[in-house]
């Protein structure tokens, strides 16, 4: 249980990244400027808290009971950013974000994954209910972004194509 | 093992954006290792952000949550200088932090 | 899905079969193959500009590029780099460093790789300059493929970032011989699929293998060392080229072999005035 910090400098790789036409338009990648660790924090994660049961559901019904104590009405106010085709499935950017006011939880869900419930978060007042992450998917699988918002629970879902990668 | 977390923290139109990429196998538990012998599961199960001393992210995490977990939030207000901080439990006790301020 | 690996194995293998022959049997001009390399791509892809080879797959698919965007904006090799920083300006136990074994205490030189040693006769890629300075300090060599060499290789090629990369042939037999191989072994077919380094980077470029797209050649050095999510860590130029003659079911040659040395120095030279991009992230 070593605790190392990690302390950077000004990452050397803030440029601006070309693509071809063919790519559509040329994107503006920047690393993170500074990253600085620069003091150990208190641990305030609390394993006691981690909703266990709901993570070692297989069904979305099951998972959504456990963690909300309810099933979710879809809502296009419940926006979600996923690839069509996963470059590689181990690591699929999966973003969920919402106008909804209120909200105090989101998450999300990889229907045909071995366990179903992939995330949550609790959203406390003053926090974005937007986040952007990365997910593994096991397989082609729909994923579904959950968000509780003043006690009631909204969904977007979208299909995300996970192929066998060629190259070795 | 060395734990590792980066953490960047920027303010813009009075909101604080957060990003980490934090070092971490998130064994599934469904792969094996050469020898054909499965991986036990080895995740984080709870990360959680606080900004000043207040709490503004918990998240709890399955072993669908890829290696190297990336994570990206805002929350309103925060100013530059302010403590930043984030920390992790996995399903095997192991724990880690750091503290770090807003750009 | 097999349907496009059918395709692929029987594309027209011929034509570079003799191109490659006809190559061979003509005098070493490693300028004008340069030339004739980046034209063959520039004119077949007219819309992706040169320097825009180092990104290489994500000039073919939007859908690879847009996830990619999202991964750079926290690099996965971003570990790698801090790590490889604090082990290069780490000292030996002799009380010398990394720095002590390179011009300009191997800062910004990543580009001058692989290099012609006309002392040894052979070519040295950066890797090996490493593991030369180790055991010129009493240190045991580094693996050649992943690990703290990736790590250090990541650094040493920040430290390059967007310089053109500037690989020399210089006059020297030697040296244009382990060119000539280099350029052999790219394009000669091997292992049971009969597919050369050429098959997939030349002639497919750009089309998709299953659910990747296969980079071109050119630019394809730049980016390295890499972090591949298959991986799921780093990995060098070297590690790529062993992934390759196995996944054509061949047998791959040793890290530091004269094959894979030869094939890295033409490979470089290829992409002679592309500035480098590495350490870099892929599928």
């Amino acid at each position: 249980m070593t605790k190392t910090l990690s302390m950077m400098e000004r990452s050397p790789r803030r440029r601006e990244v070309l693509l071809g036409a063919a790519a559509g338009a040329a994107a503006l990648v920047v690393a993170p400027a500074v990253l600085t660790g620069t003091a150990q924090a208190a641990v305030t994660a609390d394993a006691a808290a981690y909703p266990a049961k709901a993570f070692a559901q297989t069904t979305e019904a099951a998972a959504l009971k456990i963690m909300y104590g309810g099933a979710p009405t879809h809502s296009a106010a419940v926006k979600m950013n996923a690839p069509d085709i996963a470059e590689n499935g181990a690591v699929v950017p999966v973003t969920v974000d919402t106008s909804m006011a209120n909200v105090t939880s989101v998450a999300l869900l990889a229907i045909d994954n071995p366990f179903t419930m992939a995330a949550a978060y609790k959203i406390p007042a003053g926090t974005n209910p937007g986040i952007s992450s990365r997910l593994k998917l096991a397989k082609t699988t729909k994923v579904v972004s959950v968000v509780q918002s003043g006690g009631k629970l909204y969904s977007a879902s979208k299909p995300v194509k996970v192929t066998l990668g060629g190259c070795g | 093992m060395a734990h590792q977390i980066l953490i960047h923290a920027s303010t813009a139109s009075g909101m604080t954006t957060v990003e980490a990429l934090v070092k971490h196998p998130m064994d599934s538990g469904f792969v094996k290792d050469k020898a054909g012998k499965i991986i036990p599961p080895h995740y984080i199960e709870v990360i959680e952000f606080t900004h000043a001393g207040k709490v503004v992210l918990t998240g709890f995490w399955g072993p669908a949550v890829s290696k190297n977990p990336f994570i990206k939030f805002s929350f309103k207000g925060g100013k530059s200088g302010d403590p930043i901080s984030v920390s992790w439990v996995d399903n095997k006790g192991e724990k880690a932090s750091v503290s770090s301020n807003i750009m | 899905m097999r349907l496009i690996i059918m395709a692929l194995m029987g594309a027209s293998f011929a034509l570079f079969g003799s191109l490659a022959s006809a190559r061979a049997a003509t005098p070493i001009n490693p300028q004008a193959d340069m030339k004739a390399f980046q034209g063959y791509f520039l004119k077949r892809f007219p819309k992706v500009p040169l320097a825009a080879y180092v990104n290489g797959p994500y000039n073919f698919s939007k859908s690879e590029a847009d996830q990619w965007k999202q991964i750079m904006e926290f690099p996965p090799y971003q570990f790698a780099l801090d790590t490889g920083k604090s082990v290069f300006n780490t000292k030996f136990p002799n009380g010398k460093d990394y720095a002590s074994c390179f011009p300009n205490g191997g800062v910004g030189i990543a580009q001058n790789y692989p290099m012609f040693d006309p002392k040894t006769g052979r070519v040295v890629t950066l890797g090996i300059a490493i593991n030369r300075c180790r055991v010129a300090n009493g240190l045991k060599k580094l693996k050649l493929t992943t690990g703290p060499m990736a790590d250090i290789l990541a650094y040493m090629t920040s430290t390059s970032d967007g310089k053109p990369i500037n690989v020399v042939v210089p006059n020297n037999p030697k040296a244009l011989a382990a060119y000539r191989a280099g350029k052999e072994y790219f394009y000669s077919r091997r292992g049971q699929l009969n597919f050369s380094c050429a098959s997939c980077h030349v002639q497919e470029a750009g089309m998709h293998l299953r659910g990747n797209v296969l980079a071109p050649a050119l630019g394809m050095t730049a980016a390295f060392p890499l972090y591949r999510s298959k991986w799921g860590n780093m990995g060098t130029l070297v590690r790529r080229f062993i992934g390759c003659n196995k996944k054509v079911h061949s047998v791959p040659a040793k890290p530091d072999s004269a094959a894979y040395r030869d094939l890295a120095y033409f490979l470089t030279y290829m992409n002679n005035g592309l500035p480098v991009s590495g350490p870099g992230a892929r599928p």
